[in-house]
């Protein structure tokens, strides 16, 4: 309970932000940050609490984006009815895909690497196909309104932002104070020690991939509500599978705020490395992945583990 | 029966690693399955427990035919194995671990947790409940491999040498435990290497020898059977070599 309580006094905390930064710029990186902590609270609660590691999340972000943006374009939906749809759409194509690759026991790399190949399949299809806009694209026009779900401002996108984080925190406290999660965490540790003792390991992780499917598939919407342009590359390709891992094995796999804490010290990594040697186009990515090599080197449980030597919690206290 | 198997054989590439097995355990007992190193004996238990689907015959639990359930079906009906080697969920704590466990009938987290303590205690864990997993000594993960498997309010329980590993103090130990357990109504099948406990244990001992069972029967008169006396210790070098020499 206690670690509900700091949760929602930290998201209260954050609700004055867009009064208290006047600046685009910094508000922009507010906004980013907490939409890579989504995107990689998504990946954690299958990777971090299901130790099932995805390397083709973008199958399931790429999904929320071009239903959302098809349902839009094609057949006139009103942006908000199409964010369901758009999650069930992630959710279905994670029942897919988990189904397929659980049912025949793919774990480890095999999980990692077929996961990447629906991702580029995806990617492939929307490129061909006439409907997705093909390798063009799809465009949503500007017209800022809240019915519209667009913003004049920065801080609409924000406070939309702040929601989904919420939603995030609260599907992982579930995880961690529930039978359901008890179940994932333990398939995640040892799936024969977990099958001997009565639990489904293909249900929890089926229940596992589907969750993390819909929350991907809801950054999707977002991504196309917020820069209203999509295209295979972005939406399909390993680009946003690898930022949605980054966040959580940076901040801390399996912990309820690893990924934002991951998401911001990327971000922060991202802005300071390209203001320090942004002259030289291409060095500040050098800078940027030898300092993530330093931190997975260093930092096997990532920013969170440190934060708990600190304090001198131990580990899984939480429930 | 709380137990039957029926003419159960297994082979895996070109080793039979069991052949027509055929035993029973009555409620209440403690059987001990024993034999050397190899003999099948935890290829038996991953049979009985679904880890691995038998070639041929039949399993019947508490008269339902369970051959061929997944691992998890059978816990659930009741019939719960341990593993060999500990195999803790190690981010996990020794409540939590014991209370994915107590999960099977307790939907609520928090019931499921305070059994996970009730547990730890009663298995001689009670001052580790809020310590990581992995930090425990061999003893400890055993103790724990029993406590989870007791969470999960079994008929029947698949002991596979709980008693590996530790030291002769740590083995009295576990003996009254294994005792309490059958006192609270569950009926005991267990392997194991360490004799002493098997004869103080044991109502039953069924050996197994290269797949076969070879004896069963009170732990005195099986200790006596020559038959398991040469599974142990081989068979004898003398009367062939007197043969060799009567005929030189």
């Amino acid at each position: 309970m206690k670690s509900a309580a700091a949760i929602i006094v930290l998201l209260l905390a954050l609700i004055p932000l867009p009064w208290l930064v006047r600046s685009d710029f910094w508000l922009n990186f507010a906004v980013l940050t907490l939409y890579y902590g989504f995107l990689g609270q998504s990946w954690n609660i299958l990777g971090g609490y299901g130790g099932q590691y995805s390397f083709g999340h973008a199958a399931f972000f790429g999904t929320g984006a071009y239903t959302s943006a098809v349902l839009q374009l094609q057949l006139g939906f009103n942006p908000w009815l199409a964010v369901g749809l758009a999650s069930v759409a992630g959710g279905v194509v994670a029942a897919i895909v988990g189904g397929l690759s659980f049912r025949y026991g793919l774990r480890g790399s095999y999980f990692a690497l077929i996961t990447l190949a629906f991702a580029e399949v995806l990617r492939i299809l929307a490129d061909s196909l006439g409907f997705t806009g093909a390798g063009v694209g799809l465009q949503v026009p500007l017209h800022p309104a809240v019915v519209n779900f667009q913003f004049a401002g920065k801080s609409g996108f924000y406070f939309t932002m702040l929601v989904l984080t919420a939603l995030g925190l609260a599907v992982v406290w579930y995880i961690e104070h529930s039978r359901f999660g008890a179940r994932l965490m333990a398939v995640r540790d040892n799936e024969d020690a977990a099958q001997a003792l009565g639990v489904n390991v293909y249900r929890v992780k089926l229940g596992a991939i589907v969750v993390s499917g819909i929350l991907m598939a809801l950054g999707g919407v977002f991504y196309l509500q917020y820069f209203l342009y999509i295209d295979p590359e972005i939406a399909y390709g390993p680009a946003v599978s690898i930022a949605a891992l980054l966040a959580p094995i940076v901040g801390g796999l399996g912990t309820m705020c690893g990924p934002l804490l991951g998401a911001a010290a990327l971000q922060l990594l991202n802005e300071v490395s390209e203001s320090a040697i942004g002259a030289a186009p291409g060095l500040n990515l050098v800078l940027y992945g030898a300092v993530l090599v330093l931190i997975i080197a260093f930092l096997p449980e990532g920013i969170a583990g440190v934060a708990r030597l600190r304090i001198g919690l131990p580990r899984g206290r939480a429930a | 029966m709380m137990l039957t198997l029926d003419h159960i054989a297994k082979r895996f590439g070109g080793v039979q690693a069991v052949s027509d097995v055929t035993f029973a355990v009555a409620r209440g007992e403690i059987v001990a399955l024993i034999g050397p190193n190899g003999a099948g004996k935890t290829t038996l238990f991953s049979l009985i427990a679904g880890f691995l689907a038998p070639d041929a015959g039949a399993i019947r639990f508490e008269d339902r035919d369970v051959t061929g359930l997944p691992p998890h079906r059978i816990a659930a009906l009741g019939l719960v194995r341990t593993f060999q080697t500990a195999q803790p969920f190690e981010r996990l704590t020794v409540a939590q671990n014991i209370a994915v466990g107590a999960h099977l009938h307790l939907a609520s987290r928090g019931a499921a947790l305070r059994r996970g303590a009730e547990i730890a205690e009663r298995v001689g864990l009670g001052k580790w409940l809020h310590r990581p997993s992995r930090e425990l000594t061999v003893a400890g993960r055993k103790r724990l491999e029993l406590g989870r498997a007791l969470a999960t309010e079994p008929h029947l329980v698949l002991l596979d040498e709980v008693m590996a590993g530790l030291n002769p103090t740590e083995i009295d130990a576990i003996v009254p435990t294994i005792f309490a357990i059958r006192d609270s109504g569950i009926t005991v099948l267990l392997t194991e290497h360490v004799m002493r406990a098997v004869m103080r244990l044991s109502d039953r001992v069924l050996v197994l020898n290269n797949g076969r069972l070879i004896a069963q029967g009170k732990p005195a008169d099986v200790a006596t059977d020559p038959a398991v006396i040469e599974a142990y210790l081989g068979r004898g070098v003398a009367p062939p070599a007197a043969r060799e020499l009567a005929r030189g």
